[in-house]
């Protein structure tokens, strides 16, 4: 174990990556394998040819800004970006819905604002938001979880990236959109129904956001950033969830556990609405900016149009943030 | 200014004090209603329209406006020409008054044609407070128009769809399917692509304006 550890303080090293960009790389790995596991590997395509473009528009970048372009690589702020919108994307994208999510995210949403540090919106988000409301066909096309169908290879996927379509991707609807379309089902019957849901959450999608868990509270341990913004999301969450929920009516919102271990929920608690330029500065701050996303996210969940709705919960409190930053801002003591 | 030569004037309007891309006048129409080149088209007609015949009343009157009331008159005068305008679009392109709705009585509000009616209709030599509101009029529309094609090509990947709604039948064969593709990149014709579209062409004005500058000091 520690060998390997070992092996990938190493590579990280070698990549020059700076430790926080390392600890976020690293901490979004257990959560990435689970995806693969019941996903196929997908995502990890996506990460791959996600980086690749990320990194060449850095590149591009910075030669038209006349900056001195190898040192602008070295800044590999563009492949988190990059990393966690492919995380967010789904498993066997076709290759130019990545490569528009990464473009828009780097460029619309980071570089026309003045490059790392000087983002107002959370640039992955953004380009999800983009891609979403562009393709939305393209974007609910969720695989069947491994046990449900056929995962396809490793191999099958760098063919399907090539010439799409050559793998039929049995898609299915992920547990928030079963519990968004029932309209008369009582949550029992929708239970027997589809064999994605469980009684927790989704297959797959429970463990998945255990291991994103599991990833922020690595960070959290590191202080990537504080417990603050993540902690009042999910007890935002939470609450909401406590409200909406009569134990399982047509009409019912989900449980508690079903609101926090599915979707996106534990991978936007700390790898998205952490990003610490677009996040609340001030303790207070932050408990704000975190509840207001997990109460709107609940509302867009339960009674908007879309199933999930982190990119555009955190795009809309991202306006607000230089507002909540004003009204918390901590009196100068007077000495 | 009002001595200026006509040429200066022109690349005064259309390009150095853009309505639409300088001074970001007018900014809800061209926002809301530049989704398709037709709707553009249509509207930059109806402001350029608008705009001719309030400055015309504005000069014929000019001299017995008191000055104390004078922005309740223009905008009357304004308001009339629009109402104008949208009785016009109603009983002879219904389809079109129908799409633009809300738009197009806004004219009113145009900041574009407040400007030109209280400080240049007012003021200026009859001739030249016209030809100004011409070029500044046909400078807003130009952007419009822009902007409309630009979100048409990219929101479903063809241009002037649907021309007939403005210059009536047999003109619906102007459509030109520029890009085939299965998948337009839909967010283009949706409001935040207005911004997006919008921002990179005022951005696209300033590198080419830093150009030039730089050229010339080279030079």
């Amino acid at each position: 174990m520690s060998f390997f550890k070992l092996s990938l303080f190493e590579i990280a090293r070698k990549l020059r990556l700076s430790p926080v960009q390392r600890d976020v790389l690293l901490a979004a790995l257990p959560g990435t394998i689970v995806m693969t596991g019941y996903f196929g590997p997908g995502t990890l395509v996506n990460i791959l040819l996600g980086g690749l473009v990320a990194l060449a528009c850095g590149y591009a970048v910075a030669a038209l800004r006349a900056r001195d372009a190898i040192a602008a690589s070295r800044d590999l702020s563009a492949l988190i970006t990059s990393t966690l919108l492919c995380i967010a994307l789904p498993p066997y994208a076709p290759w130019w819905l990545i490569l528009l999510g990464v473009l828009s995210s780097e460029l619309l949403g980071k570089q026309v604002f003045g490059g790392q540090g000087y983002h107002p919106f959370n640039p992955a988000m953004v380009g999800y938001a983009i891609l979403l409301i562009s393709f939305p066909a393209q974007m609910s096309a969720w695989p069947s979880p491994r046990g449900l169908a056929e995962v396809p290879s490793f191999a099958d996927t760098i063919r399907h990236l090539i010439a799409p379509g050559t793998i039929d991707a049995v898609t299915a609807a992920t547990p928030l959109d079963l519990l968004r379309q029932n309209t008369g089902l009582l949550f029992e019957e929708l239970l027997l129904q589809s064999p994605e849901l469980t009684r927790w959450a989704g297959v797959g999608w429970f463990e998945v956001n255990l291991a994103f868990l599991l990833g922020g509270l690595f960070l959290l341990r590191r202080q990537i950033f504080s417990w603050h913004a993540p902690i009042a999301m999910l007890a935002a969450i939470t609450l909401c969830a406590l409200i909406g929920y009569d134990a399982g009516s047509s009409a019912s919102g989900g449980s508690v556990i079903f609101h926090l271990f599915s979707g996106a929920t534990m991978f936007a608690a700390f790898f998205i609405i952490t990003d610490p330029f677009c996040c609340a500065k001030s303790k207070k701050g932050k408990i704000i900016f975190g509840s207001l996303i997990g109460f709107l996210v609940y509302l867009i969940r339960v009674s908007g149009d879309y199933p999930d709705a982190f990119a555009f919960a955190v795009l809309i409190v991202n306006f607000c943030t230089p507002f909540i930053d004003y009204c918390t801002k901590p009196k100068a003591v007077n000495t | 200014m009002s001595n200026a030569p006509l040429t200066r004037l022109i690349f005064d309007s259309l390009w150095k004090n853009n309505p639409a891309l300088v001074q970001l006048l007018g900014l809800c129409p061209l926002l809301a209603v530049s989704t398709s080149t037709v709707n553009a088209l249509s509207l930059a007609s109806a402001t350029l329209f608008v705009l001719l015949v309030s400055n015309a009343s504005i000069l014929l009157i000019r001299n017995v406006i008191p000055d104390t009331i004078r922005l309740p008159i223009t905008i009357m005068l304004i308001s009339a020409a629009v109402s104008v305008t949208e009785l016009l679009m109603q009983a002879h392109r219904y389809q079109l008054y129908k799409t633009l709705g809300i738009f197009l009585p806004l004219i009113t509000v145009n900041g574009v044609i407040l400007i030109q009616a209280d400080a240049v209709a007012r003021k200026k030599a009859p001739l030249a407070a016209l030809y100004h509101g011409l070029i500044i009029g046909v400078g807003f529309g130009a952007v419009l128009v822009l902007l409309g094609a630009i979100r048409e090509l990219l929101g479903t990947g063809a241009l002037f769809t649907d021309m007939h709604l403005l210059f009536g039948a047999g003109t619906e064969t102007w459509r030109w399917q520029v890009l085939k593709v299965d998948y337009p990149l839909l967010v283009a014709t949706l409001p935040p692509g207005a911004f997006l579209v919008t921002g990179c062409l005022i951005a696209l004005k300033n590198q080419i304006d830093t150009n030039i500058e730089r050229r010339s000091k080279l030079g």
